[in-house]
């Protein structure tokens, strides 16, 4: 039910981001979600991919900092009050959300939502006890 | 311009009277020292010279040099020379490893210390009558109290303003009508800034001289400052370890140097490789030798300034010997805005963070008119976090940790892994890029 991802330290300097992207193309790595959070000096870049311990080493050996996250990632039907319907749930069950990103799968049909829970196996719970769909890394790769 | 003296007698003696004088008070002070205190006795003993082998000012190279670390070994008292009751006040600062340098003074030390202070400010051409802002900082620091009491002793009027709250200080020097200012260069300049800002113009206040000091400056900043302030600036030098400020104070002539009290503090400049002596004239290592102090003298202590020794008499009538404006330090130590930083102690506060590695750089700029320093830590696996907050929290950390241990303002920069230069052998830990 958890989907790993990985979470890459980045200075704020042009060129950056080509590079990495490039390093996981020359690695034969497909990128199926990601997102950078940024501040003045520096940024994160959190990505989903289809082979995640691969993507780290070989970004590793090239000199980044590289992390590996648990998130989780909600499917929703892709319409309005999707995300508001599982930011409902999250809200009631008092789950702090640390950071969250969206993108929308192949078919245009449903939302992944990406998640990062402090308590993740409460969360787990609750999302799928109010009827969620919960995807695992293998689903998310095969979309 | 009349040129008033302090002192007239003993900052216009002849070489020969000077060092006659020097050189009773060097005996005096050797025989108190080896007698009283142990560590420099052992010292002695270890380098085979006992208190009866200086007979000529020159003997004084037989004696061992005092380093900073000598302070910090004998911490906090170790070194002083009379009971804890016999001292009346001490100073500090700031240590490299936590552990700062205490030194003491008696009453007479004290008014020895306001005696060479009111010398340095008739130097500078101060007098009874003048109004003197002295912003240097009050505390544990010696410039805010040596000065203070200097001008006491002259018979001036002090205001004791001490650092900071820059709009208050231009409202009091306006409605005051200071006429001395004394504080840090850097500090003197943006002061103009804020007079500028504030629509304070410069001529319409009573400033005649500046009297700086505290860092390092340079002869295109003594003509930015005069020009700002409409004021005459001059420098001045001292340390704690061998008293304050006051050690040295350039002259209004501002030939050429900054003129020794060397009754009190005996200079050498030596060669920083070797230890040795070099001719009159070369520039090296700075040396000091307190002749007078009693609660803390110091024996050929090693400044770590790189300055040089200019004999003979100067155009203010003067004969004591001057020094050359300090060019540079042999070991790492910043001065950033006044405070001494030694890399050492940013590593100590960086090495104390978990998970930061050995990979940082200082680099010093000057912004305007003030200097800032940043640190640029590596970010580890250990270090590194998905959560924004948790990198920010780090930055902060060490940013309170060195504002805590050090008493300056940093920032902190996160930077990837090996972006910081390898080198080989010593790693340049500072870069500055400041022009002094």
């Amino acid at each position: 039910m958890r989907v790993e991802q990985i979470a890459v330290f980045l200075e704020n300097k042009s060129g950056r981001l080509a590079e990495i992207t490039s390093i996981l193309a020359q690695n034969d790595i497909n990128i199926r979600a990601l997102s950078v959070a940024d501040t003045a000096d520096f940024g994160i870049l959190r990505l989903i991919v289809d082979k995640v311990e691969k993507a780290k080493a070989a970004l590793k050996q090239n000199g980044f900092t590289v992390g590996k996250t648990t998130v989780i990632a909600v499917e929703v039907p892709d319409r309005t009050g999707g995300l508001a319907g599982v930011l409902k749930v999250v809200e009631g069950a008092g789950l702090n959300v640390e950071y969250m990103y969206a993108f929308v799968n192949k078919t245009g049909e449903d939302a992944v939502l990406i998640f990062r829970f402090d308590e993740i196996d409460r969360a787990i719970e609750v999302l799928q006890g109010s009827g969620f769909t919960i995807l695992t890394g293998e689903q998310i790769c095969a979309l | 311009m009349k040129t008033l003296y302090w002192e007239e007698e003993i900052e216009t003696l002849p070489r020969v009277g000077l060092e006659s004088i020097q050189l009773i008070r060097l005996k005096n002070l050797v025989a108190r020292v080896y007698r009283t205190v142990a560590p420099y006795r052992r010292k002695m003993e270890a380098a085979g010279v006992r208190p009866e082998d200086i007979q000529t000012l020159a003997d004084l190279r037989k004696l061992p040099f005092t380093v900073k670390d000598d302070l910090r070994d004998n911490y906090p008292f170790g070194l002083f020379t009379v009971p804890m009751e016999e001292i009346v006040r001490v100073h500090a600062s700031s240590g490299t490893t936590g552990k700062s340098t205490v030194v003491g003074y008696t009453q007479k030390d004290i008014e020895t210390w306001a005696n060479v202070m009111a010398r340095a400010l008739t130097c500078a051409g101060a007098h009874k009558g003048d109004i003197v802002h002295n912003a240097y900082g009050y505390g544990l620091f010696t410039g805010g109290l040596g000065a203070h009491y200097g001008v006491e002793r002259l018979g001036a009027t002090v205001i004791p303003v001490s650092g900071g709250n820059t709009k208050r200080q231009i409202t009091i020097m306006k409605d005051f009508g200071s006429t001395v200012l004394l504080s840090t260069p850097s500090y003197a300049l943006n002061l103009a800034d804020a007079m500028d800002a504030v629509g304070v113009d410069p001529h319409s206040l009573s400033l005649r001289v500046g009297i700086f000091g505290a860092e390092p400056w340079s002869e295109n900043m003594r003509e930015e400052v005069e020009r700002k302030l409409n004021l005459k600036a001059v420098d001045i030098y001292g340390l704690s370890e061998v008293m304050g400020p006051g050690v040295a104070m350039e002259c209004l002539a501002a030939d050429r140097g900054m003129h020794i009290f060397e009754d009190h503090f005996l200079p050498e400049v030596i060669d920083p490789d070797t230890g040795e002596v070099l001719p009159p004239g070369e520039k090296g290592e700075l040396v000091f030798t307190t002749l007078t102090k009693e609660a803390f003298p110091i024996i050929r202590y090693r400044t770590k300034d790189i300055s040089r020794l200019i004999y003979g008499q100067c155009s203010c009538g003067r004969t004591l010997v001057r020094m050359e404006k300090v060019t540079g330090r042999t070991d790492d130590m910043l001065i950033i805005r006044g405070v001494n930083v030694f890399p050492s102690q940013v590593e100590h506060v960086l090495m104390g963070v978990e998970g930061v590695e050995p990979h940082y750089q200082i680099l010093v700029e000057r912004e305007g008119n003030l200097d800032t320093m940043t640190i640029q830590v590596e970010v580890s696996e250990t270090l590194f976090s998905d959560e924004i907050r948790v990198l920010e929290n780090l930055s902060r950390k060490i940013q309170v940790e060195i504002k805590d241990l050090l008493g300056v303002t940093c920032k902190v920069k996160l930077v990837e892994p090996k972006t910081i230069q390898r080198s080989e052998g010593k790693a340049q830990r500072v870069i500055d890029k400041r022009k002094i």
